[in-house]
């Protein structure tokens, strides 16, 4: 099982991205699981989602303690939140963020794998103000999988009610992010 | 028939309880959006607005009017369903006590959360034990399919003329409402057909006489409870059928007891609803550590189902009750139903209470309370992740 916490504030799409991500696996004939962990809901609070990836039906619902992957929608967060908490030691850690050197201290200590993306500037590059599908990208080309094309599908069904152009944009922000996970797999190497 | 195979789609088990409404298309759905309300409404509402369902929505100004006018409504001969949460379940109870009273075939959804104070918005099964001793039948999802699965087979239950009663279909809040995961939905015609059309006898807008809402003095009122009593046990055979007839034709099996790994279980978890999930993956973790060990998850909650549950749990030495809810100064219900069951058998029981207002059941906490079923009985209840104890994790 693929354990992923996503860390973002209220509005920045943690939740969306959980969801894209894990109707991408489901076409890839894995079972998924996706769930937003609510608090007091206001724009701009610190906010958890999840995404769970099996080769078998998931069946437990308790909370993901020990994720392999955390992604972090904003740079912020890594000086505000405990992101890498219960993180496995060998996993993946991804990071909106333009200079790695203003990172809290935690990115610093953690000793797995870290990818810093500059999603935010990559969006606006291609359109959008959302750092989620850049991020989405990135982690499906450093992981390696889904791939693109079920990226790309998941996302044109899950924000199917946005106009034309905004999706166009989103999926163009998804490419961009997909080529930076693609050149942090082969750093990795 | 066979099995029908369908495609997956990632849906939470609010969309997929508002697609099974919109298969059935219910001729009435009276609602309230009271915060929190569900997102199952939420969903519905779009596909009504879009023409994917042909259903008036009443928007009224409580939850306590949007059962009276589901009362209304389905003895009027229509059709009718609602949804609720918590607050909006407990502002409803008063009317639903009324409809059971007046055989009125309302289905109900609920998200399973807990009530106030303090205010949260998370899940447990307060709200849904508020409403035990209504007369209304209820049933729990463990996922999101079972969500869906449920509600087609609602109807059908509500309106068979041995019941004729509410019928709540529960699932866990966020657990299961807000969790995403893949759900297979049966085709629209298949859901309309299993449901059939909605008769119930004289309705007040068929041309007969009829009358409801009468008085009923001490002649004549504890036989009219009486006949209500009757009517909810009879729920217990009516899921049985209808869930035969769910399994014939679809494939899907969902009886009112789930017994997992009980074959030889000396000590086993009684629970209710998303929990049971997770402890299957604990049954399986120990039983690959040569324990005999199994879990028993209850669909159908009222009508209690009292011999089956004997009979699923009849080789089990010990066996903990997982209740989501309390009962202040008391054992909590479902413990105290389970030992109504099982009186004068060799099973003991153990109460414990987990998952209040949305706590965390681990993994970690299904094993203690499996470990402490091989110590001796404790003459108390138990809480399983009280104070941050059994939270951190997998074992």
């Amino acid at each position: 099982m693929i354990e992923v916490r996503w860390h973002g504030r209220g509005g920045q799409g943690a939740k969306t991205a959980s969801q894209v991500l894990a109707v991408a696996y489901l076409k890839e004939g894995k079972a998924v699981q996706a769930f937003p962990e609510y608090g007091p809901e206001r724009s701009g609070a610190p906010m958890l989602a999840y995404t769970r990836v099996d080769e078998r039906k998931i069946r437990r619902r308790s909370a993901v303690t020990e994720p392999d992957v955390v992604v972090v929608l904003d740079p912020s967060l890594t000086h505000e939140v405990a992101i890498t908490s219960g993180l496995r030691a060998d996993g993946h850690l991804l990071l909106n963020i333009e200079d790695p050197g203003e990172a809290g201290e935690a990115v610093a200590a953690y000793p797995g794998d870290v990818l810093p993306v500059a999603a935010d500037r990559l969006a606006r590059a291609a359109g959008t103000r959302f750092p989620n599908v850049v991020l989405l990208g990135a982690l499906a080309g450093w992981l390696g999988s889904p791939t693109f094309g079920h990226l790309a599908e998941a996302l044109d069904e899950v924000m199917a009610g946005l106009p034309p152009a905004a999706r166009e944009a989103s999926r163009e922000a998804m490419r961009a992010g997909y080529a930076a996970g693609e050149r942090g797999m082969h750093h990795g190497e | 028939m066979a099995k029908v195979e369908l495609a997956l789609q990632v849906l939470t088990g609010a969309e997929a309880t508002a697609h099974a409404m919109r298969q059935i298309q219910p001729d009435v759905v009276p609602v309230y959006p009271i915060t929190p309300q569900t997102p199952i409404i939420q969903t519905f509402s779009r596909f009504v607005a879009d023409g994917k369902a042909d259903t008036v929505i009443v928007q009224v100004e409580s939850e306590h009017s949007a059962m009276s006018a589901a009362v209304g409504s389905a003895l009027a001969g229509a059709r009718t369903m609602t949804a609720t949460a918590s607050q909006g379940l407990a502002l409803m109870v008063e009317v639903i006590y009324i409809a059971a009273g007046l055989r009125a075939p309302i289905v109900i959804a609920v998200g399973n959360r807990a009530l106030s104070a303090p205010i949260n918005i998370h899940g447990d099964h307060s709200d849904g034990m508020l409403a035990r001793d209504s007369g209304a039948v209820q049933i729990y999802a463990q996922d999101a399919q079972e969500a869906y699965d449920l509600m087609v087979m609602a109807p059908r239950i509500a309106e068979h003329p041995d019941v004729m009663l509410p019928v709540m279909v529960g699932q866990d809040g966020f657990q299961v409402t807000h969790s995403a995961e893949g759900v297979a939905l049966l085709p629209d015609p298949d859901v309309r057909d299993f449901v059939g059309p909605y008769e119930i006898p004289n309705p007040l807008l068929g041309g007969g006489a009829s009358s409801h809402g009468t008085f009923a003095m001490p002649d004549s009122y504890f036989e009219l409870r009486h006949q209500l009593v009757q009517a909810t046990e009879a729920a217990e055979a009516v899921y049985a059928e209808v869930a035969q007839d769910y399994r014939r034709r679809f494939g899907r099996d969902l009886p009112q007891i789930d017994a997992y790994r009980m074959e030889d279980a000396e000590r086993a978890i009684l629970l209710i609803g998303s929990a049971a999930g997770t402890a299957k993956e604990v049954v399986d973790d120990l039983r690959a550590e040569g324990e005999r060990v199994g879990l028993v998850a209850l669909r159908l909650y009222r009508p209690f189902p009292h011999a089956a549950l004997r009979a699923a749990l009849a080789g089990a030495r010990r066996v903990a009750v997982l209740d989501r809810a309390v009962s202040p100064g008391a054992y909590p219900p479902l413990y105290s139903d389970a030992l109504g069951a099982l009186q004068g058998s060799a099973t003991t029981l153990q109460s414990y209470v987990y998952g209040l207002g949305g706590r965390d059941l681990s993994q970690r906490a299904v094993r203690r309370a499996f470990a402490e079923l091989a110590l001796p009985a404790a003459d108390r209840i138990g809480y399983l992740g009280l104070g941050g104890e059994d939270g951190d994790g997998e074992p």
